[in-house]
């Protein structure tokens, strides 16, 4: 006779239970929060990586027009003040940016008419450096040489990014921790109201020669289950939303906004939440069982 | 196989139910344990299969004082136990076939091994047709039955069965009784607990009788008859 394959099944009719219902879907619930908190730190930091790549090891040396001022004329000004940074320790080039490039630099906040000839437009000098600048000294022999000159040494707007992104991932982590801590307390309260709803059942087992951890496997299994079935609805929640905010910040034309995409491996790191969240659920059913068992005779 | 020694139990504060309870039994005998309803057989039992403590005195099982046995020893003792519940004891949620598969799931045994053996038992039985029926489906005689195969198979070395033929007429009883015999035959120490005159008349064992908290043994009438001391049916 053929035999019937063995369905998979618990001791415990745990499958009813009213925690069962609502398990899996706080599940889904939690990963979707962490996925996109996640989501949300990997994006901020890579963005903040990129602007310190691009910003440090740069200088900008921005010489105003002084319409009126009893100064030499903007030419004269922009010649002095390279030839003080090019007399500067630690300096690799200094070099005019054209009225072109400014224009286009500036097109994002003043629109495409920017380069109205009419507006009096300072001059930017893009600078290189290699190795340390003593930012104050060569601020004061520009300023006294070229009178209207500032140094942009980028410092308090990477300061600022910087803090951003930490302040960023400081809330992502947040965000983890709280999902996991929820996690862990439904957990609890669903292998506790189990426990009690089928003592009889649980007391039947021991009698025939179960073993805490005998019980504690159906509870196991049971909720790694549900868990692992949230967590993929709950992944595959986010990954729909951080598709769908990808494609509208393609969208948007301001080059200012980061790239709302993910690496491979990020969205490989994404697949790994449910996976960790399901091995918090099966630590904490086992540690809840255990515990709770122990206090029976 | 099982020593109780001045053992005595009580439920809550009430009196207690068993008395100064003292009998050996040796290794593969077989008992037949009777009294009145309420006279304690279910009670004493509990305390044969580790569901109770006894409130004073000793309980010793397979050579381990049980006193001394630690949480964590007793489910190693208690796979060594089947047990027929007098209320069956069955899981409503699972099959027959699988209530039957317990004791070896918690063994680890195969699966395939599980399904071959339980299939086998169950059909011993008489339940072949029913393997996965629900208990609550079954008739009461079939719900005994399950719970009958369960308890014997993973071959016991102490079998207590509560009232194991309540519930089936006596042509089934004593297949089932033919049942406890075998493993009994095989090196299982019996005791069952029963009001079926029939069956123990039949079967010649040796009986433990409660009456009002305190137990007597009655050795098998065939050793009775030899040393001529006791008349046949004296004490029914
Ligand atoms: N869990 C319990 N709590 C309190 N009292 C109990 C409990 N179990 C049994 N008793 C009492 O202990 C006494 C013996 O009960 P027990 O079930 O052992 O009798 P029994 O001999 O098995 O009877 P029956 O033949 O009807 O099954 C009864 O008076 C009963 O009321
Ligand atoms: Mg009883």
């Amino acid at each position: 006779m053929a035999l019937r394959p063995v369905r998979p099944r618990s001791d415990l009719p745990l499958a009813v239970d009213p925690s069962s219902r609502f398990l899996g879907w706080i599940t889904a619930l939690m990963v979707f929060l962490a996925a996109l908190a996640l989501a949300g730190a990997m994006v901020v930091s890579d963005m903040a990586r990129r602007w310190d790549n691009g910003l440090a090891g740069g200088l900008t040396v921005q010489v105003a027009p002084m319409p009126g001022a009893p100064v030499p004329p903007l030419d004269e000004r922009v010649e002095a003040a390279l030839t003080v940074l090019r007399a500067s320790p630690g300096i690799r080039s200094a070099t005019v940016l054209s009225g072109g490039e400014i224009a286009r630099l500036l097109e994002p906040w003043l629109g495409p008419g920017a380069a109205d000839p009419l507006l009096p437009m300072p001059r930017l000098i893009d600078v290189t450096t290699e190795g340390p600048v003593d930012v104050a000294a060569l601020t004061l022999r520009l300023t006294s040489a070229a009178p209207g000159a500032t140094l942009d040494d980028h410092a308090v707007w990477l300061a600022d990014l910087r803090s951003f992104a930490g302040a960023v991932r400081l809330a992502a982590l947040g965000v983890v921790l709280l999902v996991g801590a929820a996690a862990v307390t439904t957990v609890v309260f669903a292998v506790r109201t189990g426990l009690a709803i089928h003592r009889p059942v649980v007391e039947l087992l021991h009698l025939m020669g179960a073993t805490d951890r005998y019980v504690s496997r159906q509870f196991e299994r049971h909720v790694v289950g549900l868990s692992l079935r949230g967590g993929a609805v709950g992944l595959l929640l986010a990954g729909g939303t951080l598709f769908g905010l990808h494609r509208a910040s393609q969208g948007l034309r301001a080059s200012l906004l980061p790239s709302l995409s993910l690496e491979p491996w990020q969205w490989a790191a994404l697949l790994l939440v449910p996976g960790a969240v399901a091995l918090l659920a099966l630590v904490t059913t086992r540690w809840t069982v255990l515990r709770t068992l122990e206090s029976m005779p | 196989m099982i020593r109780f020694e001045n053992v005595g139990l009580r439920y809550g504060s009430e009196a207690e139910v068993l008395r100064d309870v003292s009998f050996t039994l040796p290794p593969a005998s077989f008992h037949f344990l009777t009294g009145a309803s309420g006279a304690g057989k279910s009670s004493l039992l509990k305390l044969m299969y580790l569901a109770h403590r006894p409130s004073r005195g000793l309980i010793t099982l397979f050579g381990r004082d049980m006193a001394l046995v630690t949480r964590a020893e007793l489910p190693e003792l208690r796979r060594r136990i089947g047990v027929v519940f007098q209320d069956f004891a069955l899981l409503d949620h699972l099959s027959a076939l699988d209530n039957v598969a317990l004791p070896l799931r918690m063994a680890g045994t195969p699966e395939a091994d599980i399904v071959a053996h339980c299939t086998e038992i169950l059909r011993w039985v008489g339940l072949g047709n029913h393997l996965h029926a629900k208990p609550s489906t079954l008739s009461g005689g079939q719900q005994q039955r399950v719970a009958i195969a369960r308890s014997v198979i993973n071959r016991p070395r102490l079998l207590l069965a509560d009232e194991p033929t309540g519930n089936v007429d006596d042509g089934i009883g004593m297949r089932l009784l033919y049942l406890f015999e075998e493993l009994h035959k095989l090196g299982t120490t019996v005791v069952i607990a029963t009001h079926n005159e029939a069956l123990i008349r039949r079967f010649d064992h040796p009986r433990l009788h409660l009456d009002n908290g305190r137990l007597l043994v009655m050795p098998a009438r065939g050793a009775r008859a030899q040393d001529g001391r006791v008349r046949d049916g004296e004490w029914e």
